[in-house]
């Protein structure tokens, strides 16, 4: 019993959460666009399903106000490979992803001028990991997860916590999360989510050619990423901001008890509000120095 | 004399009545499966194969139950994040016991170095130090530091037992190295306690009086039986006590100090404390590394204010004394700030609505909540964005993930409409 299912469940098998940026925002002044953007995607889809029969790809749309899953390759309506047809192809996806921006469009409300417009990546990256968690909950014989974040919206600085909490859960379960973003600057929490987590992180030169990146890149499964160069993280830059005044930093001041990051000396910390003790603070920085003892 | 041997055979007799009765001719073996038989709460499922036994409903209301302890008080409990630990293994020749599979120390010392690992998981920032009692002496084993290889390399060496366990000589120790660590850090003890005694110098209440004077929070797991002085200990400083009833247990009991424990706001002064965010050096560069004392070739951290280099992080540069961290090290423990709401359990009537045509799915997985697997009734709902989540999902996102995806999914966040796909 145990050793055919271990035949078909080879180590190349995967399951691919990927997390499609539809931020109308960034599309409308995006060069490439959407459609074009959706046909490389589509190809790519098809492209991962054909390369194993066991291949799983699950899609999640992160819009601007709202995120829900668009496809899941496995659910019954999908698996039609007749007529020859590919199965992303003739699926409801489109269907579904025009319905998504419908009802996203319908969410929007006032906002005040001058907020970035980023989309609800955290939303997306968190339903992605619960429907990983189930996946490995299912049982012994799984396929191996990982996430593809194809982004381009700006990052949202509030979201910066709740980020690092998906991150570090990623890290945590052994998730690789890829990211390709195709925006006009660079995104720092990408970069550092495919750092932290072991994925790959890229930026493409050229869009006109995304489809070519998506596969030369992208498509390798998680074993056999041990065989294939990929893209080096270059520069990961993990100064922290100060949070008053959102400057990198790399020597600042950390409050004891809530752990913000300032760069200057203050009297009283603006988050967790406590006074500082000033006299105590050069006393433990010299006892400090003295108590050290060398770590090897 | 009589009348007790009389009632002495009329208990015998009684007795036998009794099994007469009931038990007619059983043996004394089956007369234990009378009233408990296990077997029969197996099930199968429509191909034959069993079906595991559900506990999964019990699993869930534990940990509710201790969400709701933890979080019954205020919704945010400053917690002590900077914390300087030391362990106090009890190596007396209690420990060498075996009602522990394979002794109390063997399973000690494996959930001691998974507890380290974990420790130093949730708060990078903070240090920890082993102690060890035996032949009624406490010696340091290792000193108080950040990495947690060198504390589990030398606890493995060291694990013979020997002698009596002395409570007091253990915290006079402690004592006298925690005095000199910064104001700022939070100190804490933890003894893992197998010996039914303590053999003491001198008056252990004054110790613990100068424990507590000291500000240090004791907690103690004992995997013998429940001591006054211990508890007494616990009581007096604001510790834990618990008594370990099993190997299971046991390590549910060690990994519950991981997380920083409610923090007394007088005992550690707020501070703030000079840090330094090295950047990655580039790949190909060659300089000394301070660690090892050798030339190293491309990835480490140069410390921004001696420009020393530093193989890993978080680390105190050993040229200047700068307390290193990276980014990701200060925002592991920011959810400890910004906790979520514990989600409110959905009464079972509620989910079989028969109103309610479409199936209901779980939002974070997408699992189907009227299945037989997932029996009806086991749903949680978030308070805040009143979405439904599956137990599992429940469990994921306040154990691990620390984020609502509900919650997070809506910018302008709406009750959720009567239908769900």
């Amino acid at each position: 019993m145990a050793s055919a299912p271990s035949k078909l469940y080879a180590d190349d098998v995967s399951l691919v959460v990927v997390l499609l940026d539809t931020n109308p925002f960034f599309w409308s002044s995006s060069s490439l666009s959407f459609s074009q953007f959706l046909s490389h995607v589509l190809a790519f889809f098809n492209a991962i399903l054909t390369l194993n029969q066991l291949n799983q790809v699950v899609v999640i749309a992160t819009g601007y106000n709202s995120c829900d899953y668009i496809f899941d390759s496995a659910s019954d309506l999908n698996r039609s490979f007749e007529n020859g047809r590919m199965p992303v192809m003739s699926s409801s996806l489109l269907q579904k992803l025009e319905e998504f921006l419908i009802k996203d469009e319908q969410l929007s409300k006032e906002e005040p001028e001058g907020r970035i417009k980023s989309s609800l990546f955290l939303g997306s990256l968190s339903m992605a990991l619960c429907y990983i968690q189930r996946v490995f909950r299912s049982g012994a014989l799984h396929p191996h997860p990982r996430i593809l974040c194809l982004q381009g919206s700006p990052d949202g600085p509030e979201q910066y916590v709740a980020i690092m909490n998906a991150i570090f859960s990623a890290q945590r379960s052994e998730v690789p999360i890829d990211s390709c973003y195709i925006g006009a600057q660079n995104s720092a929490f990408l970069q550092q989510a495919s750092y932290i987590t072991g994925g790959v992180h890229h930026k493409p030169q050229n869009l006109d050619g995304l489809f070519q990146y998506l596969m030369t890149i992208f498509a390798t499964d998680l074993h056999s990423r041990s065989f294939i160069h990929l893209p080096k993280p270059v520069g990961v830059d993990f100064r922290a901001s100060c949070f008053c005044h959102k400057n990198t930093i790399d020597m600042g001041y950390v409050c004891s008890v809530c752990l913000s990051i300032f760069c200057k000396h203050h009297k009283k910390c603006s988050t967790c509000g406590s006074v500082f003790g000033q006299a105590q603070s050069e006393a433990a920085s010299a006892s400090d120095k003295k108590r050290k003892t060398p770590e090897t | 004399m009589n009348n007790g041997a009389g009632r002495r055979i009329n208990g015998g007799v009684e007795e036998e009545d009794d099994e007469d009765d009931v038990n007619g001719d059983l043996d004394a073996w089956e007369r234990t499966y009378t009233d408990e038989r296990s077997w029969e709460s197996l099930q199968e499922d429509e191909s034959g194969m069993l079906r595991p036994i559900d506990n999964q409903a019990l699993y869930h209301s534990q940990y509710r139950r201790r969400l709701r302890s933890l979080s019954s008080t205020a919704a945010r409990i400053q917690k002590g994040l900077i914390r300087y630990l030391y362990i106090v293994i009890d190596l007396s020749k209690a420990a060498s016991e075996m009602d522990f599979r394979p002794s109390r120390i063997a399973v000690i010392a494996k959930h001691v170095e998974a507890f380290i690992r974990e420790f130093f998981y949730q708060n990078p920032l903070s240090q920890v130090g082993i102690v060890t009692i035996k032949d009624g002496v406490a010696n340091c084993l290792t000193d108080i530091g950040g990495s947690p290889e060198s504390h589990i390399n030398a606890l493995m060496k060291k694990l013979e037992c020997s002698g009596d366990s002395s409570l007091q000589n253990a915290l006079d120790l402690v004592d006298g190295y925690l005095n000199q660590i910064p104001s700022y850090g939070h100190r804490e003890v933890l003894i893992l306690y197998s010996a039914l005694s303590t053999c003491d110098p001198g008056d252990i209440m004054e110790t613990i009086q100068k424990c507590r004077k000291s500000k240090i929070r004791c907690s103690i797991i004992g995997l013998a039986a429940e001591m006054f002085i211990c508890k007494h200990l616990c009581q007096e400083t604001g510790g834990t006590y618990s008594v370990a009833l099993d190997e299971s247990h046991f390590k549910e009991l060690i990994l519950e100090h991981a997380p920083p424990p409610p923090a007394i706001a007088e005992f550690a002064v707020a501070n703030l404390i000079k840090m330094g965010f090295p950047q990655r050096a580039a790949e190909g560069s060659i300089s000394i590394c301070s660690c090892h004392k050798e030339a190293k070739v491309g990835a480490g951290y140069t410390c921004p204010r001696c420009k020393a280099r530093a193989c890993e992080l978080p680390t105190e540069c050993s040229v200047c004394g700068l307390t290193l961290v990276s980014s990701p090290h200060l925002a592991r423990s920011y959810h400890h700030l910004f906790p979520i709401a514990p989600f409110d359990e959905v009464p079972s009537s509620h989910l079989n609505d028969p109103i309610r045509k479409q199936k209901i799915n779980c939002f974070g997985c997408q699992q189907n909540l009227l299945d037989s697997g997932n029996k009806a009734g086991l749903a949680v709902v978030c308070p805040k964005c009143k979405r439904y989540f599956c137990l599992d999902c429940d469990i994921y996102i306040h154990e691990s993930l620390h984020n609502c995806p509900g919650c997070d999914s809506f910018r302008h966040s709406k009750a959720a409409p009567a239908s769900e796909d």
